[in-house]
């Protein structure tokens, strides 16, 4: 088995389907620049030629509607947004037009476009380079979205996004650019939908999203010091969400703690939170607990960065909490 | 009176006259229907600017693209839309062209290249860029048309797109029907100066104006726009000057809006632009039987419409959640 980064396994997912197929192409900025996505997209533009790698005018709302558009006629586009907070430029296309149109026209007419945008964070950036915006779009029906943790996921997830037929969020994370992971040579699909249990456990079980389910693998390893077993889904797609595999995980060990790196109020660990009290109830033995941002925006001062953003450390607080709390039923 | 500047072939004026007629006559049935609440849902009405999309629609091949908005019944009977569907579809019947899911506001004909017509303001407008990019990128000489009111010129989506597609040289007509109100706001109201097609010229798309109750002269203008994006020559900007006759929505006459609108209707209903080409027909000598036919023809066709509207079933309550998402083959 072969091993590549996080970001050479983007690279080289959009490298096979657009040597494969035709139809896709790819539009937005910083697409002939290392600046913005690293090495995620390196030398597509030399190697697929400027016309199908468009770098374009500082437009997301025009660049992600025409790459709707391109759609709707056919086409399997997949847009990039380098910071999800400049995405927000493009939330018309994206939730009133892409997420509506299948609904709208009976199911005539798809709109199979991926929507690609990275949470780019850290590094004293502040408020508006910061941004982990993954619940409003999760709110929405008829978006699929998606976050890849792993290398392998995040060429497998981003096959499947522009093979899906219907438009998908593909969240990455800058974070996990550096990130190596056993990734297969040939095209293949992690199918949309479907979590992962990276680490079965019996004591408790925790829900984790992108670079935050490498946090709680990273928990998980120190509780066990403590004599705690945790069980850790890597949720791999917000929507659909895998509701099966929580719920199983939950009844099996009763408690749950959830680690997203996004907001707290009506974020994805709240929804969970929701599915595993209607779903579960009688299983619970603690409260649920959830590990996100606090309800604030992203500081830049680096002082007040370490104390933002959630980390292992948080995870394995939250378990203990739990367990500390947890009932005999 | 026709321009004088622009002669068609008669039987291309009476294959435009028809479909200004069929869309009037369709306007002002769903008008009355809206009166009487049996139509429920919103309805803009196109009546006084049928000959807009009669005009561009009239130049266009099948498969090209047409978008539009909220105020689109008329683009969909002149690009070839199933009058039945339409009307099944603004009754909100699972016989609709949106099987009762869009409404007026929604509309769909994807076996005549429109693949969509939405109300948010300008929202169709980079979505039609698109389509003239997946055209250039494919090599297939399809145009995309993008219809959309004097209203959307004040919206981002406008000038972003427009950029876009002057840059990318893509095949994109962008015609903007002034018809001098957003909603309840006069062009005045709302704008420093009454210059929509210097918009073209900041981003090098050469702007027509045009009067756009002349139909001929529409369809002149448009033929030359659409030729030049075949050519790979890059998109145009048509200005068509026209007047909305009724209210933004509904089939009021809207007395009470805008600056002067009395004044303006005054001066607009004789330019009646299905009036115009009907009288035009008369002088070159078409009989007025024929006219007494044509017009039979096309009010059959709106009554059998409203029939088959009225006859068709619901939508099933166990169908609400779905073609929420295509699957893979496309199917829901």
């Amino acid at each position: 088995m072969r091993y590549l980064t996080y970001a050479r396994a983007i690279q080289e997912a959009h490298a096979q389907l657009l040597e494969t197929d035709s139809r896709v192409f790819l539009i937005g900025q910083g697409l002939w620049s290392p600046w913005y996505a690293g090495t995620s997209l390196q030398d597509i533009d030399r190697e697929f030629g400027r016309h199908r790698v468009l770098d374009s005018p500082v437009s997301e709302n025009a660049t992600t509607g025409a790459a709707i558009g391109a759609a709707i006629v056919g086409m399997r586009p997949i847009v990039f947004h380098p910071r999800m907070d400049f995405m927000l430029l493009a939330i018309d296309p994206i939730v009133n037009q892409a997420a509506n149109w299948s609904y709208l026209f009976g199911g005539q007419v798809g709109v199979p476009v991926v929507i690609r945008s990275v949470i780019n964070r850290g590094g004293e950036q502040g408020a508006q380079h910061s941004q982990a915006l993954q619940a409003m779009f999760t709110h929405v029906p008829g978006l699929k979205v998606v976050m890849p943790a792993t290398p392998y996921d995040a060429k497998g997830l981003l096959v499947a996004a522009v093979y899906d037929g219907n438009p998908v969020m593909y969240i990455d994370d800058r974070w996990l650019y550096r990130e190596t992971g056993e990734v297969p040579e040939e095209l293949y699909s992690v199918p949309i939908g479907k979590a992962v249990v990276r680490r079965e456990g019996k004591d408790v079980t925790v829900v984790a999203i992108s670079w935050m389910a490498r946090e709680a693998l990273s928990a998980a390893g120190l509780l066990q010091t403590e004599g705690i077993d945790a069980e850790v889904i890597d949720l791999r797609s917000l929507k659909p969400l895998d509701e099966a595999m929580i719920i199983e995980s939950v009844k099996k060990t009763g408690k749950l703690v959830i680690a997203d790196g996004g907001w707290k109020t009506c974020g994805i660990a709240a929804e969970i939170a929701a599915l595993a009290s209607t779903h579960a109830f009688e299983y619970l033995k603690a409260p649920i607990l959830r590990v996100t941002l606090p309800d604030c925006p992203a500081p830049m001062s680096s002082a007040l960065e370490d104390c933002y953003y959630p980390k292992a450390a948080d995870v394995v607080m939250a378990v203990r909490q739990v367990i500390g709390a947890a009932v005999v039923r | 009176m026709m321009n004088d500047r622009v002669e068609l072939p008669t039987d291309i004026i009476k294959s435009l006259y028809l479909t200004m007629l069929r869309i009037r006559v369709f306007e002002e049935r769903v008008g009355e229907l809206v009166e009487a609440g049996e139509i429920k849902t919103p309805c803009h009405l196109y009546i006084g600017q049928e000959a807009v999309a009669a005009g561009v629609c009239a130049v266009l091949d099948r498969e090209d693209y047409v978008w539009g908005g909220h105020r689109s019944h008329g683009h969909y009977l002149a690009k070839g839309g199933d009058l039945l569907a339409m009307m099944a579809e603004i009754y909100g019947k699972a016989t609709g062209c949106s099987k009762g899911r869009g409404g007026s506001m929604h509309l769909v004909a994807p076996d005549c290249g429109m693949f969509g017509t939405v109300p948010l303001v300008a929202a169709t407008i980079p979505l039609a860029v698109g389509a003239g990019l997946a055209s250039k990128l494919r090599g297939d000489r399809r145009v995309s048309v993008s219809f959309f009111g004097d209203g959307a010129t004040e919206e981002g989506h406008f000038h972003e797109s427009m950029n876009l597609a002057a840059h990318y040289k893509l095949p994109v007509i962008f015609v903007c029907e002034n018809n001098f109100y957003a909603s309840h706001m006069s062009l005045a109201e709302r704008r420093a100066e009454d210059n929509i097609t210097k918009s073209g010229d900041a981003h090098g798309i050469p702007g027509v104006v045009i009067d756009g109750n002349d139909v001929a002269a529409v369809y002149e203008s448009a033929r030359q726009a659409v030729a030049c994006a075949r050519q790979g020559e890059g998109p145009t900007l048509l200005e068509c000057r026209t007047y909305r006759w009724r209210g933004h929505v509904g089939p009021s006459w809207d007395m009470d809006v805008g600056i002067k609108r009395k004044d303006e209707l005054k001066d607009w209903l004789p330019k009646d632009p299905v009036k115009r080409v009907r009288e035009y027909l008369l002088g070159m000598g078409l009989s007025p039987l024929t006219f007494g036919e044509m017009e039979r023809k096309v009010r059959g066709e709106v009554e059998a419409a409203l029939e088959f509207a009225r006859d068709s079933p619901y939508p099933d309550s166990s169908d609400l959640l779905a073609h929420l998402f295509v699957s893979e083959n496309g199917a829901t």
